[in-house]
């Protein structure tokens, strides 16, 4: 079949192209803030100066994209091998489960770097056996595993009320959450880091999942990139068929892919839940899944363009808050927009602007564009 | 006769809480035929009920508030059918971009419009589609079993109730019987055929995603014109959602659809009325168990152990014509 679409030089597909979709995905967005009757520029303005403005600002900001890294990570992982994981959210939510098992039996017993191995095995475990059975369906019996993930979010909330109203609140309480873990489930905070620099922090829940969160972004790198089943996963992701006659079997390469998404999904709950509320409450995921699926997306799928992605989502989530201070008529929500701004131009509509950029250099360099063979023929 | 009374009323709140099911699904088995995956049912029913409540605020008509959610409807629609059918964008993707703009833009522009925490104000009865009563209805009331059927599921309700459930049969005839619809289930199965055919598959998909626009913008009005008198952020709550799942559920066919839904809406009302009270045989059912049902159903039903659900065979994967 014809590729629908030539090739660009690698800087402009993974940099020009990506920045472009972003600028027009923040102009639509500007459009929607004159529609609210603000100023977009000035929005722009409060968003930044309330991410990196103060210390405290850009704690929060890297509090936010370490969720975001763990599930854009989950997002970008299962997506190499071509299956779009929506389940994120629940896998993470169930993630949480794990967690405040860990942490409710033992936050008495054991001091926090002996419960934070655990908690994190805890948590992966429990959010790669989320994502096992919706794996197992797609390789087994070819159920569409976008659709079942949806439905496992679904099942996953039920879950988690059901436990949160019942066994795990505890007694005589009235709030849907379970009790507060006590010092041994409290992760340190990292804000000396960014003290170091000289900036002053109030208080804010960046904490060493910050660190974990790198480093499973540099473990997902070598996954994909450097090892067999790396370069398994991505080969599948390419062409299935190519995959079964190599001889890699699909059902294990499914399974596996999904079960690692599931496992940096749940491990995303440690963030939230130990670095920050120390504890369990109902919602606490609150939309981070959906938001892996831009942050990956935007990220290329490549764990740096994650990282930078989340960062920028960090960015908006707590310029955001700033911001619906500054401009009452900006709310939060405003993110939410963003966020299915940039999915639509970054995901959806990421060929849009393609031919015109690729017809641009073409008139500028046709080397750049591999048409020298053409040239080099007669044609 | 209280035990038939409570069957009746847990029926007929199954028919109002199935309705917005039901034209969502069927909204999804447009789109869903003509090869379009759509899981931006969600954001197009919440838009269409945010546009709805708004304009019949506004211009203090009901009318001119379902025109305007279909309107608007459509318009996301289209924006979904120029992402996947014009640029071959991933289909999935772009559905997941609808619902997020939708969650945002509705809770935002409410807010600045009408400054009540993202509702929009309580609408008067002129300005709702009320319930027309069926002649007779009163009359024949109190006749044991035939009055409270006719007068409470069959008598009663809005205008788009009744259009909703009048829609099945057309949405068969069109499917089945008429010339677009045969080709809208050819371009879904197998759209390089349908392109030598000389007929254009985009524009033939275009169309399908306005059907689809129409529905889930009436689905959209019935909930914040009908159900409930305004918009409320979020109201919505995952029936896009639940809708798929029925459409799948119902092996993308209009009468298993309408079955499906009803199914559904059942679950969802018998959860509201057994709250907390015991079933014989079974004892307590958790409230969440209800609500969890039709998603465990679908998943059993997906994994072939009812049947097995075959979606349309070109379903999204863009076309490109090979050069």
């Amino acid at each position: 079949m014809s590729t629908p679409y030539a090739k660009l030089p690698a800087w402009a597909d993974y940099g020009l192209i990506p920045l472009i979709n972003l600028a027009v995905a923040f102009i639509v967005a500007g459009f929607v803030v004159m529609l609210v009757g603000e100023n977009p520029f000035r929005a722009a303005v409060i968003l930044v100066e309330g991410a990196f403005g103060k210390g405290t600002g850009i704690a929060f900001t890297l509090f936010y994209a370490t969720t975001f890294i763990f599930t854009g990570l989950s997002v970008a992982v299962a997506a190499h091998c071509s299956l779009f994981n929506i389940g994120t959210e629940g896998q993470a939510y169930i993630g949480g489960l794990g967690i405040a098992l860990v942490c409710l039996s033992l936050d008495s017993v054991l001091p926090w770097w002996a419960i934070f191995p655990i908690a994190i095995v805890a948590a992966a475990a429990f959010g790669a056996l989320w994502g096992l059975i919706p794996a197992y369906l797609q390789a087994k019996r070819g159920s569409h595993i976008v659709i079942t993930t949806i439905m496992f979010n679904f099942i996953a909330a039920s879950v988690m009320v059901y436990l949160l109203v019942g066994a795990l609140k505890p007694a005589g309480s009235q709030a849907p959450q379970t009790r507060n873990f006590l010092a041994g489930a409290e992760l340190p905070k990292l804000n000396w880091i960014i003290e170091l620099f000289g900036a002053k922090i109030r208080s804010a829940p960046l904490n060493i999942c910050f660190l974990l969160a790198l480093v499973m972004a540099f473990l997902v790198w070598l996954l994909i990139w450097r090892t067999r089943l790396g370069y398994e996963m991505r080969t599948y992701g390419h062409s299935p068929k190519a995959a079964r006659y190599a001889g890699i079997s699909e059902t294990r390469i499914i399974i596996t892919a999904m079960m690692i998404s599931g496992a940096l999904a749940g491990m995303m709950a440690l963030n939230p839940v130990m670095g920050d509320q120390h504890n369990v409450a109902i919602d606490f995921v609150s939309g981070a899944g959906y938001v892996g699926i831009a942050v990956a997306l935007m990220g290329r799928l490549h764990p740096v363009g994650i990282v930078l992605a989340a960062i920028l989502f960090g960015m908006l989530y707590q310029g955001g808050a700033e911001l619906a201070f500054e401009m009452p008529a900006i709310s939060r929500d405003m993110i939410v927009i963003i966020q299915g701004l940039v999915i639509l131009f970054a995901g959806a509509l990421e060929h849009m602007f393609r031919p015109y950029i690729q017809a641009l250099f073409a008139s500028v360099s046709p080397k750049s564009v591999g048409m020298q063979a053409v040239k080099g023929k007669g044609a | 006769m209280d035990m038939f009374n409570a069957i009746i009323q847990v029926l007929d709140s199954t028919i109002r809480l199935s309705v917005p099911l039901l034209l969502a699904c069927l909204a999804g088995l447009y789109s869903e035929r003509a090869g379009i995956f759509d899981i931006g049912l969600e954001g197009k029913m919440l838009v269409g009920a945010f546009a709805g409540a708004s304009a019949a605020a506004v211009f203090h008509s009901a009318l001119i508030g379902l025109g305007t959610a279909v309107l608007i409807s459509v318009a996301f629609a289209l924006v979904h059918g120029f992402a996947s059918i014009t640029h071959r964008g991933n289909q999935i993707v772009s559905g997941v971009a609808i619902n997020f703009i939708a969650a945002g833009s509705t809770i935002i522009l409410g807010q600045a419009w009408f400054q009540q925490g993202g509702r929009t104000p309580a609408l008067q009865p002129a300005e709702r589609f009320e319930a027309i009563i069926w002649p007779g209805a009163e009359a024949i009331k109190d006749v044991p079993i035939i009055g409270p059927i006719y007068a409470e599921l069959i008598s009663g309700h809005s205008i788009l109730v009744y259009f909703a459930f009048a829609m099945v049969p057309f949405t068969w005839w069109v499917l089945f019987r008429t010339r677009f619809g045969l080709r809208m289930r050819a371009v879904g199965e197998n759209p390089a055929a349908v392109d030598t055919a000389g007929i254009s598959v985009a524009w033939l998909r275009y169309r399908a995603l306005i059907c689809t626009g129409i529905l889930t913008g009436v689905a959209g009005a019935y909930l914040s014109m009908v159900q409930n008198g305004g918009f409320v952020k979020d109201m919505t709550a995952g029936k896009g959602y639940i809708a798929l799942a029925a459409l799948i559920f119902a092996k993308w066919k209009p009468v298993n659809a309408m079955f499906a839904c009803l199914l559904f809406g059942f679950l969802d009302a018998a959860a509201i009325r057994l709250q907390g009270s015991p079933l014989p045989i079974i004892g307590k059912v958790p409230v969440q168990f209800m609500q969890a049902l039709p998603y465990v159903l679908t998943v059993i039903l997906l994994a072939g152990f009812i049947g097995k659900a075959i979606p349309p065979r070109a379903g999204g994967v863009p076309y490109v014509k090979e050069r």
